[in-house]
């Protein structure tokens, strides 16, 4: 019951937001905040009387807050909820993200209310997919998602947002065909006809029917894949992010692309041990292709937001390597194998704060300069200090740096795999030096230099000054040289972005220095996904 | 015991955040902080170093040696005693070198947060803690060396440092995985039992690890660029910490160098070659901290050539002269620098005289760096070659000792000649014309570690040393061995200064050789290739991959226009020509219907006709 509170609780405070069109936009974000704070901390309650077990615990057994009622009894698909070591990291990370990006969001001015309510929508969507236990209710939830994703991008983006909304949906939601016809596929090929996630992962189908095994993967991974998004699916990704609002490519970036990992633990690797041994392979190299395609390109990028959305691809792989490696059952010993796949799962978390506070940190680039542009920028840890700070600590939990929780995940996640496949580890590991060489060039171009900025900071609610029109206002010879000296006076970020942005850090170093809060909850979990696959 | 451990490691980690945090608000206090700070820790250093404590916090699960362990034997207790001593004496130096109106929280912050990451890298017993130190410290290097970010050039020389000796540290995560595989264990002392081709790749990657973070061949460059940094950072970076790293991590995993073989005797080539070749690029600088940077990894170079070839003892000697030494030099370097406002060899003539107490400091500590008995570096050195086996090496190893006996003669030469009073001064920043009280003592201190340590020279001091590291039994150097490499190094020594004197020409064509600029080491590092493939492949993400989307949605537009031409053509029409055929027949049907009785007459007499005449067919 307590679940189904957290996961409604946010829909319910949308039902009220789009019931009272006369709500103020500065109380409609108050509820907002409020909504999400309740949420969290309903969650944290459920943490807190979560018994994680000790040895492998999770998946087929030791789930709590289940609830289990009839739906559709025809095809056995119910409303089945329920709550392991596996989905309580990622509810509570959801949690903590779209609290982040209610309190980030509280001076928003356009239209407040129904932005609120489309975020507390999307909340319980997300909520919904990691609570759900059902295939067709994960299915429901997971394309409410999408939906929900698609109206922010649209309604509150800039740049070409109608074409990248588009482009999201269309592709995701094809995707999420693939995983349907899949998940038809799983129903079939069960003895006893379900939809249930629990009784398919206990008896697995399609055991002795390799082909079928295989193509029925094959649906479940290409619509996971593009949802995760994995190499050469990820093309949705730098346009969406680009053209989405602050808050929106936080979630997108933070949530939404863990439901698809999150499918595979969940889905994909216990319901189908024999063809995810099979084909482990396949997932190993899509993911090394993933974290080197992602750091390079994100090398290349110009633009700072498609250069942090590259840099998800590159730290999605990671978590396919370390899936995958779990596949290997042949080549490595349960120990690596299970120390691989904790990495994989605590990446998930780790990736959803730190590239969240990113994405949040970008926004600023846009509020004060209606550009995301290298090139535009310079020399801001001189105006803008804590925005610089902020992005500095940022830059260095993504790529990696030990006491941030990125470490302990991608250090698990080579740890463990290099035995199950040595040569693509080893290809894998360059991806750290390349994630590190591309933020710290990053953190130079925008931090260090002459201060350069693109244009005199908009008054609020102020038309801004277009970014082409300042050249050739101050003379096309010294355009990029000499700036009017109003334009180095930018704000620092203000409170309540640091509100939203500083514990999401903090939090990223909390699991980076004390890593037992999540391990705990984690490892049983793992250990028991490792032992399902390997049956 | 184990509290005092988790103290040394934890009260500089702990005051540097708090500094870090404060701000500027802190800048007045940070420097006697940061004093009190390192002296407590060296106070801690001396307890553990007798304790030898361990210690053990919970960190990863499932395999053994996941947790954040840190233990302290032998080599330990000397490393964690020289950090300490060293940051002490560094610190000092500081506070008194740091202009006015730096950022002096920042700086301390920083640095104590460095003297933390070192001092628990040089403890820890378990790869994940390890790992988690010396990245940490590479990272806290990339804020020293870039600590004037408002100056150009400063940080993209920390981005240097970071990027590559993180390019050596991959090395240490795929250590990290060989070691689970072949040992089951994160412990660092089980390495030693790994066998086979797990135990190659261990190997590998703890070598390629310390060859980076010690800059040595062919990953030298980063410190060239490092020499960004203030004198302070210099001063213990590239002394005792951070390219001592390298060297300390070679000699603690020794024992799995010697079991692979090939891998001990890359390492000692690795070692005498860079003290080689980056002594040799030694000789040819003309800027003093550069010169000092080079031969800091020709020293190291001994240091990784001991561990290569099993002289534990006398690569730890080796590591502790070179650190007293080269910390001097660079102190001395500073101080040059903040008063004169120079550090070229050119501006720095005569600057030993005008300053006498730092410039005895300096020569006592340049003298040791020649290797002139008694002082340290000319024991610790022989007790290095003296493990050596193997002509060849033996002949590269007594050729770069040969070497730093050159590059130790130009800076005596300059520094101790008669000041002409016509050198530039104040070329890279205005200088103060006068030398701390405070530095002069830190100098001072280093020299006399610098010259003390030759004790290393005496067996009763050299045998409980190897006691002490549990390396009884290794090789020393005989009488013969020691006066040798003495004459030589005097030799050498004379005869760089009568040369700088006499052919002053000679040294500028020296100079400006291809090896005063690193030997072309720094385009090994460069990112060019890396962002070659960048954009490459971004062009192929953008016009392949996603014109491929792009091109598989407008097909799909194409094929629905298609469909719905031939919906409106195709079936619509047919549709549409079957309703006209019907109503064609239905105009067709209405023509007979005229009215006129004849004319139905007619047609019923002819249809009877036609029926007869069919009746009279079917029946026939």
């Amino acid at each position: 019951m307590l679940l189904t509170v957290v996961v409604f609780l946010p829909l319910l405070a949308a039902g009220v937001l789009v019931a009272a069109p006369g709500l103020a936009g500065r109380a409609a974000i108050g509820l907002w905040v409020a909504a999400s704070a309740v949420d969290l901390l309903l969650v944290g309650w459920m943490w807190w009387r979560f018994e994680p077990g000790t040895g492998a615990s999770g998946v087929v057994d030791g789930l709590a807050y289940e609830v289990d009622l009839q739906w559709i009894p025809t095809v056995d698909a119910g409303y089945h909820i329920g709550v392991d070591g596996l989905s309580l990291p990622l509810l509570a990370l959801t949690g903590v993200l779209f609290l982040a990006c209610a309190v980030y969001s509280l001076r928003e001015p356009d239209r407040p209310r129904t932005y609120a309510a489309l975020f507390l929508f999307l909340q319980s969507a997300c909520l919904g997919t990691f609570a759900s236990l059902d295939l067709i209710l994960f299915f429901v939830f997971f394309d409410l998602t999408i939906v929900g994703m698609y109206f922010v991008i649209a309604g509150w983006g800039h740049g070409d947002a109608r074409r990248s909304a588009l482009k999201f949906f269309l592709y995701t939601f094809i995707g999420s065909l693939a995983l349907l016809v899949g998940f038809i596929g799983l129903f079939l090929g069960s003895e006893e006809r379900t939809f249930d996630m629990v009784a398919l992962a206990a008896d697995p189908p399609l055991a002795d029917s390799p082909l079928a095994g295989g193509l029925v993967l094959l649906a479940i991974g290409l619509g996971l894949a593009v949802k995760t998004p994995l190499f050469p699916f990820h093309t949705w990704l730098p346009d969406a992010h680009t053209d989405a609002p602050a808050a929106g490519s936080a979630v997108l970036a933070g949530i939404l692309l863990k439901l698809g990992t999150y499918g595979f633990v969940r889905i994909a690797m216990p319901i189908l041990p024999d063809a995810w041994q099979r084909w482990a392979m396949v997932a190993v190299i899509v993911g090394v292709i993933s974290v080197l395609w992602g750091a390079f390109v994100a090398l290349a990028q110009t633009d700072v937001k498609r250069m942090i959305a590259y840099t998800s691809v590159n730290h999605m792989g990671y978590v396919l390597l370390g899936l995958g490696a779990a596949g290997l059952v042949a080549s490595a010993d349960e120990g690596a194998r299970t120390v691989a796949t904790v990495g994989a799962m605590y990446q998930m978390v780790s990736h959803g704060l730190l590239t969240g506070a990113l994405f949040l940190l970008s926004g600023w680039f846009w509020s004060h300069g209606h550009t995301y542009a290298f090139d535009r920028w310079g020399g801001l840890a001189r105006p803008a200090p804590v925005f610089a700070a902020c992005l500095a600590v940022a830059a260095f939990g993504s790529l990696g740096l030990p006491g941030f929780s990125g470490f302990i995940a991608e250090f698990q996640v080579f740890t463990g795999a290099l035995q199950a496949t040595p040569v693509a580890t080893v290809i894998a590991v360059v991806g750290i030096l390349v994630t590190a060489g591309l933020f710290l060039l990053a953190l130079q171009r925008l931090l260090t230099g002459d201060t350069t900025v693109p244009s005199a900071e908009p008054e609020d609610g102020g038309e801004s000054v277009r970014p082409e029109e300042e050249p050739a206002r101050a003379g096309r010879a010294v355009a990029t040289t000499v700036r009017p000296p109003t334009a180095t006076r930018i704000r620092d970020l203000r409170g309540h972005e640091t509100a939203s942005i500083v514990p999401l850090l903090a939090l990223a170093l909390v699991l980076g220095l004390l890593p037992r809060v999540l391990l705990d909850v984690l490892e049983p979990a793992a250990a028991a996904v490792v032992e399902l696959v390997a049956r | 015991m184990s509290a005092a451990l988790a103290a040394l490691v934890l009260v500089p980690a702990v005051s540097g955040v708090g500094l870090l945090l404060s701000g500027r608000r802190a800048d007045r206090v940070a420097g006697l902080l940061a004093v009190a700070v390192t002296a407590v820790a060296l106070l801690l250093a001396a307890t553990v170093a007798i304790a030898r404590p361990r210690l053990s916090l919970p960190f990863l699960g499932v395999v053994e040696g996941g947790d954040l362990r840190l233990a302290v034997d032998g080599l330990s207790a000397v490393l964690v005693l020289l950090v300490a001593g060293i940051a002490l004496l560094v610190t000092g130096f500081a506070v008194a070198d740091l202009p006015d109106d730096a950022a002096r929280g920042r700086f301390f912050g920083y640095l104590l947060l460095f003297v933390a990451a070192m001092l628990a890298t040089v403890t820890a017993a378990t790869v994940p803690a390890l790992l988690l130190a010396w990245e940490v410290m590479g990272a806290t290097s990339y804020a020293l060396i870039g600590f004037r970010w408002e100056e150009r050039g400063k940080l993209a020389a920390g981005t240097r440092a970071f990027v590559t000796t993180r390019a050596g540290d991959l090395g240490l995560y795929v250590a990290a995985g060989a070691a689970l595989a072949a040992t089951g264990s994160l412990v660092l002392a089980d390495l030693d039992t790994a066998e086979g081709g797990w135990a190659d790749l261990a190997a590998a990657g703890v070598l390629v690890a310390a060859l980076g973070k010690s800059a040595q061949l062919p990953f030298s460059a980063w410190l060239s660029a490092a020499m960004q940094g203030p004198s302070p950072v210099s001063a213990l970076l590239h002394s005792a910490t951070m390219v001592a790293a390298g060297g300390y991590l070679l000699l603690r995993v020794q024992p799995l160098l010697a079991t692979t073989g090939w891998a001990a005797t890359a390492a000692a080539w690795a070692g005498a070659l860079t003290a080689l070749v980056l002594g040799a690029v030694a000789v040819a600088q003309s800027d003093l901290k550069q010169l000092l940077a080079a031969s800091t990894a020709a020293q190291i170079g001994f240091v990784v050539l001991a561990a290569g070839v099993g002289a534990t003892a006398g690569g730890t000697a080796q590591l502790v002269a070179h650190a007293a030494v080269k910390a001097g030099l660079f102190v001395a370097a500073g101080a040059w620098l903040t008063a004169l406002g120079t550090k070229q060899l050119a501006g720095l003539r005569g600057a030993a005289r005008r300053y006498p107490g730092v410039g005895a400091a300096a020569t006592v500590a340049a003298l040791a760096l020649a290797g002139v008995p008694p002082l340290s570096l000319w024991a610790t050195k022989d007790e290095v070659l003296a493990g050596v086996q193997g002509t060849a090496l033996t002949v590269v190893g007594l050729a770069a000792a040969v070497i730093s006996a050159v590059y130790a003669g130009r800076i005596l030469a300059v520094v101790l000649a008669r000041p002409t009073e016509e050198e530039a001064l104040d070329e890279e920043e205005p200088g103060t014309r006068r030398v701390p009280v405070l530095t002069r003592t830190a100098a001072g201190v280093l020299a006399v570690f610098a010259a003390g340590l030759g004790v290393f020279a005496l067996p009763a001091v050299a045998d409980p040393l190897e006691d002490l590291l549990g390396a009884q039994g290794e090789p020393s150097p005989g009488l013969g061995d020691l006066l040798l490499s003495g004459g030589l190094a005097v030799a050498a020594l004379a005869l760089t200064v009568a040369v700088s004197r006499a052919r002053p020409a000679f040294v500028r064509a020296v100079e400006r050789s291809p090896l005063s600029s690193w030997a072309g080491l720094g385009h090994l590092l460069s990112p060019r290739p890396a962002l070659a493939v960048a954009r490459l492949l971004a062009a192929v993400d953008d016009r392949g991959i996603d014109r491929a989307v792009t091109a598989v949605a407008s097909g799909t537009r194409r094929a629905a226009a298609v469909s719905a031409r031939t919906d409106a053509g195709l079936v619509d029409g047919a549709v549409r020509g079957i309703a006209r055929a019907v109503r064609r027949a239905g105009a067709a049907a209405r023509r007979p219907q005229t009215g006129l009785l004849h004319q139905y007459y007619a047609q019923a007499a002819a249809g009877l006709g036609v029926l007869l005449v069919l009746l009279l067919v079917v029946r026939q």
